[in-house]
């Protein structure tokens, strides 16, 4: 893992020079959650759905946003260092091939740590978060399956041919993923066959995890949702070091 | 001075039924500019690619430095330096910041101010790389080849899109790797670099090797014909210099005769000819066939089509 640590640093200081880049994967969930949040404040009854879901959902909606852009941001990077040949000459170098994909790994979890904390700050006055012991909790559990997510990148990044598709295919496989995930309609709803679905996207598993911690579940209590993101994260990995290209 | 540092034997690379590197086989020398020379299409990116280790090719056997380019990995890659052809960084990354991370992978790289002086990038060390002109791409990646201080270089398509001064300008850091004692491979469809800056040359040409030496040793083998230019206004010139042993033809253009032959002494024959008769000369010069004479020659067509 020679180079990961200067690669890492490197990636970070690129990233923050492109401001679009920034405002769509720091500043767009942020945005949602102090809109809708405002919004939604106003017009909700105590103990009303509306209620509900301003009080877990949203902060859920708002993780799961981050992980998404994280995602599609990975996803368009390594299409655009595949086609303009950067991955190539990487590949040409000593660096070990996944050093260059954990480098990137990294500079997404450390842009997430980041929202999360300006999403907590911004949203303070709405959401008191009970403790600070919650707070690790919840970000252990959105870095974690911040990962498991970015695995289903891989496998993207490893099969698109040119960055203009990467978007849009990221979009197509994540925006139903989100909404069978459990956080808009309960998945006990759903038509059994969507219900099968819903089970075998770790995206569901993911919106249970942040739920239950944001509710203040022990994360201990959601061991088979962490399990099943780890075999998930696995699997994704393990297929998209079999089919990925480096040109 | 003449133990192979590169050995490639019949190798042979398709994609799918595509074949573009046929049977190539040829020896690099340790401290040589070897150039591996065909148009665009030819193969000599596929073979450049099985050399660096970054493609496997179907059949033959190579060995760079004495191991297998494929399998060595990283044994390998820490003792070549490679610039690939068309090659991009990323767009805001600084050169200095390229450079410093380029030789923080290897275990003794070279000293990365004193390389961005050599190659004239140290007023550019805090540019981003999508605001550098052509040429400073060029020696950006240069001195990436370069960080490692690599026993063997491989340069593809160095001076592709690159205006005449700034070719010259490569032409003398790649004359400078190669006196300090490193192997030079480098590929080119421009025969006017492979003649100026390379000691050997392959010819390539459809994934086949055509002929391999010096390009004064490919000139003299395949294009022996030389020409001498005079001009006059002498009327008996013409059979004069028809009559000279060794002189084939004599082609009148107004004043100016190109008289072609093949004798080693054509020159030395003209000229007496010229003072013996007294013909009164008003021009003089000898045309020497180049590598794109060779090339045309030996492939039937030329390079630029």
């Amino acid at each position: 893992m020679r180079g990961l640590w200067q690669l890492t640093w490197l990636e970070i200081k690129i990233f923050v020079r492109e401001p679009l880049g920034l405002f769509g994967t720091v500043g767009i969930p942020v945005l949602v959650f102090l809109v809708l949040g405002r919004l939604m404040r106003g017009a909700a009854a105590p103990a009303s759905p509306e209620e509900t879901f301003l009080r877990t959902g949203l902060p859920v909606l708002a993780a799961i946003l981050m992980e998404t852009s994280a995602v599609v941001s990975l996803v368009t990077i390594i299409a655009i260092y595949r086609e303009s040949g950067i991955l190539k000459r990487l590949r040409a170098s000593p660096l070990h091939p996944a050093t260059i994909l954990t480098a990137h790994v990294l500079v997404k979890l450390l842009l997430t740590t980041v929202t999360l904390a300006l999403l907590l700050a911004a949203g303070r006055r709405y959401y008191a978060p009970e403790t600070p012991g919650e707070i690790i909790a919840f970000a252990a559990a959105l870095l974690f399956s911040t990962v498991g997510v970015l695995s289903i990148g891989f496998l993207i990044a490893s099969l698109v041919p040119t960055a203009r598709f990467a978007q849009p295919l990221a979009g197509v496989i994540f925006y139903p993923m989100i909404a069978l995930s459990g956080l808009f309609f309960p998945i006990a709803a759903l038509p059994p066959w969507l219900r099968v679905a819903a089970r075998v996207m770790p995206m569901t598993y993911a919106v249970s995890l942040l739920q239950g911690v944001w509710r203040g579940n022990p994360l201990t209590s959601h061991l088979w949702d962490i399990v099943a993101i780890a075999l998930f994260g696995l699997v994704f990995t393990a297929l998209a070091s079999r089919v990925f290209k480096w040109e | 001075m003449s133990d192979p540092v590169i050995r490639v034997s019949g190798i042979r690379n398709a994609y799918g039924p595509v074949v573009a590197v046929d049977d190539v086989s040829f020896d690099v020398r340790r401290g040589e500019i070897f150039g591996l020379v065909g148009p665009n299409g030819a193969g000599k990116t596929t073979t450049m690619e099985c050399l660096e280790g970054l493609r496997a090719p179907d059949r033959g056997a190579i060995s760079v430095l004495g191991l297998d380019p494929f399998r060595a990995g990283t044994a390998l890659k820490v003792r070549i330096g490679v610039q690939l052809q068309e090659a991009q960084l990323q767009k805001r990354i600084k050169v200095g910041e390229a450079v410093r991370f380029w030789a923080s992978l290897y275990p003794a790289p070279v000293d990365a101010g004193v390389l961005l002086e050599q190659l004239g990038l140290r007023e550019k060390r805090n540019a981003w790389f999508m605001t550098l002109s052509g040429g400073q791409k060029q020696r950006l990646f240069i001195a990436l080849a370069l960080i490692n201080d690599p026993e063997v270089v491989f340069l593809d398509e160095l001076t592709t899109g690159l205006d005449p001064q700034a070719r010259r300008a490569i032409w003398d850091l790649v004359r400078g790797i190669r006196d300090r004692g490193k192997t030079v491979v480098l590929t080119t469809h421009l025969m006017e670099e492979a003649e100026r800056l390379c000691d050997r040359v392959a010819i390539i040409e459809h994934g086949l090797v055509v002929d391999v030496d010096t390009p004064r040793g490919l000139v003299a083998r395949h294009s022996p014909e030389r020409l001498v230019v005079v001009a006059t206004a002498d009327a008996s010139a013409r059979e004069r210099f028809l009559a000279l042993p060794g002189v084939e033809a004599v082609d009148a253009d107004g004043p100016s005769m190109t008289i072609r032959g093949r004798s080693a002494s054509l020159v030395a024959d003209v000229i007496q000819c010229v003072s013996r008769h007294g013909i009164t000369v008003t021009d003089f010069h000898t045309v020497v066939p180049s590598l794109e004479d060779v090339f045309l020659r030996l492939t039937g067509r030329s390079i630029r089509d």
